[in-house]
């Protein structure tokens, strides 16, 4: 197993070995959890710590399952970003953590960058959960476990993304993962929502649909945030819906067994029609949700084993 | 009375009379009283031997922002002074935009004061153009000029309105002064953390396109052409902009500019993993547009280099890279990294010292930033080699945000000379 690595700050960076080794560990964790025979003391007297400074009951709940799974004791903290310093509150938070002599630690933050900057101030080792619109490395890993089983690869496959590829960290990670892994992305949005010089990430650029779904083996949608409508970059949900939503008509240029992928949660009827979300042989939107928790356990694995034992 | 000091076996390097010679300089009475080669030490003057060394006019800073009044936690006048007098700079324009404004002319005479205090720095504050720089009403430039303002500006906040931007290019005519703008397009550059590209592109930060800079030259450039008035544009960091620039100097309108280090010596790169001490206003750009800036220096299209300094603590830096503040701590450093330029072979060694010193002097008529009989001896000695390296904690004043922290540079001062009395080094 290899992974170069104390922390988990981002997907840029890793090559192609790396993914590879992370990707197989969480296959058999995926399996395991199927079985239902998972090792439940690999994280023993490990302390596992959620520190979430945004909402996400999803992957909050991912990681606390997968501690729990490898038997750390998991602590989830919650801290408020209305506080007036946030930065202060950022950097207690840390000195706070290493007095808890906490081992893993899991951040979700709004700014990209911050668990970069935790990670150089705590003891733990640290896994981005998710920071601002930089990556969420998880989220890309557990995307290219689903499409994996359903495709038996990742090199030569079409991707496309789709939708506010400029303000998601998802749609960041998965590109570095992708183009590293041997994929052929494509990133599919209206010219406000695509990051500049996205094509210098190795990336092709559509702003048609129909064009940059024709014949692709993947189709991965984003949530739109309501506030790109606020913000001008967007004029309407219905406008949006109408050239950029995932429905039939458009779904139809792709592959005849191309799948259709959602990080949720989903805006039905704005990025995806819900017909094509809940479709029962099209959608793996369920499945990745399952592989999340599988990828965190492999993550949370090998970090361990980089730690030092507890003194 | 002051003794005479005769500083002997120097290198004098003049920038405004193109000198570079071996000689001494004899300081009498505050004053250069004499300097070129073959003089000898009156009696009783006090000989100091430069063993070789450069000796320049002391430098004049354009642009800095000393943090008083309203932000004595990052900068006072005091330590600004101390790291001024280790950087070679016996003069500083001072930014407006504190807390309060400098829109009274009670506050220009207390700056000027506190620079007197100092006994090792001439402070020359700049008025605000608008009251309390907030970009709407004029600011009273006659009462301000009367009490000592040099010219006017908002600071660190562009004139975001082309209508108080005539008014004040037409209107500071009358007064002889110039009006400084902050060269980028607000509406573009809010919320922004770094140049847009594929760099701000890779760490999620939100750009700003460096569209910016030059949509606002060219708008001021009209707005110089209508008015007549003297548009100088802060810290110019795009080729394009330069461009412009270089085209209505061509045209022989009263367009000036001046650049500060981090623009000539780094690019967007050394942001890094989120290195918040570089990050600036404007953001670092691409090497495309730093090499253009170089090129501006030796051809002439910029004027004057300025430390921009902007004293920031760790508060404001030890934060995710878009909460922090933007500015770096440029007074001790902005000899060492222009002269990295000139041992680069990039800049001749007189034109680098030209816009430290006679150019800016020239820009605001000072009398000083020459080594002429008659001139005020504010001097700066250094070494144009021995090496040092900046490191953030341990340099000269309080504030320690340098983007060029880590870096080794060539260029030792060795001492300062504020009106005749030494004030660093010996």
């Amino acid at each position: 197993m290899s992974y170069p690595r104390k922390h988990l700050l981002a997907i840029e960076g890793l090559e192609p070995p790396h993914i590879a080794d992370l990707l197989d560990l969480a296959e058999s964790y995926a399996l395991l959890n199927r079985s239902g025979k998972t090792q439940r003391d690999l994280l023993k007297g490990r302390t596992l710590i959620n520190l979430f400074f945004e909402d996400s009951t999803r992957t909050r709940t991912s990681f606390e399952l997968a501690g729990k799974r490898l038997g750390a004791d998991v602590i989830n903290m919650s801290v408020s970003t209305s506080s007036v310093n946030k930065g202060e509150t950022l950097l207690d938070t840390a000195s706070t953590l290493n007095a808890m002599h906490c081992d893993l630690l899991v951040v979700r933050h709004g700014q990209s960058g911050a668990p970069s900057l935790l990670s150089q101030k705590v003891d733990a080792a640290v896994i981005n959960a998710g920071d601002g619109t930089h990556e969420h490395p998880t989220q890309a890993l557990l995307d290219a476990l689903t499409i994996r089983r359903h495709k038996g690869r990742l090199e030569g496959l079409v991707v496309a993304i789709c939708g506010d590829i400029a303000h998601s960290r998802v749609a960041r990670s998965n590109m570095h993962l992708l183009t590293t892994m041997g994929s052929r992305v494509r990133v599919v949005g209206p010219p406000t929502l695509i990051p500049a010089e996205a094509a210098r990430l190795g990336v092709e650029v559509f702003h048609d649909m129909k064009a940059g779904l024709a014949g692709a083996d993947v189709v991965m949608m984003l949530r739109l945030q309501r506030e790109r409508m606020s913000g001008g970059l967007v004029p309407s949900a219905r406008e949006f819906f109408r050239f950029y939503g995932l429905d039939a008509e458009k779904l139809a240029h792709a592959k005849p067994d191309s799948i259709v992928m959602h990080p949720g949660p989903m805006n039905r009827g704005v990025e995806i029609d819900s017909a094509i979300a809940d479709h029962p042989t099209r959608s793996v939107i369920g499945e990745q949700v399952e592989m999340g928790v599988a990828c965190r356990m492999a993550v949370l694995d090998v970090l361990a084993r980089g730690l030092r034992r507890n003194v | 009375m002051m003794r005479d000091t005769l500083i002997t076996n120097a290198r004098l390097l003049d920038p405004a009379s193109g000198l570079d010679a071996p000689g001494a300089l004899l300081i009498r009475d505050g004053l250069i009283a004499d300097c070129g080669a073959g003089l000898t030490a009156p009696e009783g003057a006090a000989v100091v031997d430069a063993g070789g060394a450069c000796l320049a006019p002391g430098l004049i800073d354009l642009r800095a922002n000393l943090g008083e009044p309203g932000a004595e936690h990052r900068e006072t006048i005091a330590s600004a002074a101390q790291a001024a007098a280790a950087g070679g700079i016996t003069t500083i324009c001072v930014l407006p935009d504190t807390d309060p404004a400098l829109d009274d002319p009670a506050l220009i005479s207390f700056i000027a004061r506190r620079g007197e205090a100092t006994g090792s720095v001439t402070l020359l504050p700049y008025g605000a153009a608008t009251s309390g720089c907030a970009g709407k009403e004029l600011a009273e430039f006659g009462l301000l000029r009367e009490a000592g303002a040099i010219a006017f500006t908002d600071g660190a906040r562009a004139i975001a309105s082309a209508r108080s931007m005539r008014l004040a290019l037409s209107y500071a005519r009358a007064f002889g002064a110039f009006i400084m703008q902050h060269p980028e397009e607000p509406s573009l550059a809010a919320g922004g953390a770094a140049t847009e590209g594929e760099l701000a592109t890779r760490l999620g930060l939100p750009g700003i396109t460096p569209a910016a800079e030059a949509m606002m030259v060219a708008r001021d450039i009209a707005l110089a052409r209508i008015t007549g008035g003297h548009v100088h544009f802060a810290h110019i960091s795009t080729a394009a902009a330069l461009d412009l620039i270089r085209a209505a100097k061509a045209e022989g309108l009263a367009v000036t500019c001046d650049t500060a280090p981090p623009y000539f010596d780094l690019n967007e790169t050394a942001i890094g993993d989120y290195r918040t001490y570089a990050k600036l206003s404007p953001p670092l750009r691409t090497e495309v547009d730093r090499q253009a800036v170089v090129a501006a220096l030796v051809d002439g299209t910029i004027d004057a280099i300025a430390s921009d300094h902007q004293p920031r603590d760790a508060d404001d830096k030890r934060l995710p890279f878009a909460q922090a503040e933007a500015g770096g701590a440029g007074l001790a450093t902005l000899l060492g990294v222009t002269l990295a330029r000139v041992h680069a072979g990039d800049v001749p060694m007189l034109t680098a010292l030209g816009l430290l010193t006679a150019r800016p002097a020239s820009l605001l008529n000072l009398p000083q930033g020459r080594l002429a009989k008659g001139a005020p001896a504010d001097l700066v000695l250094f070494h144009p080699d021995r090496g040092w390296k900046v490191e953030a904690g341990k340099l000269p004043g309080k504030a320690q945000n340098s983007p060029f922290d880590g870096r080794a540079l060539e260029g030792r001062v060795l001492g300062t000379w504020k009106a005749g009395r030494r004030v660093f080094g010996g």
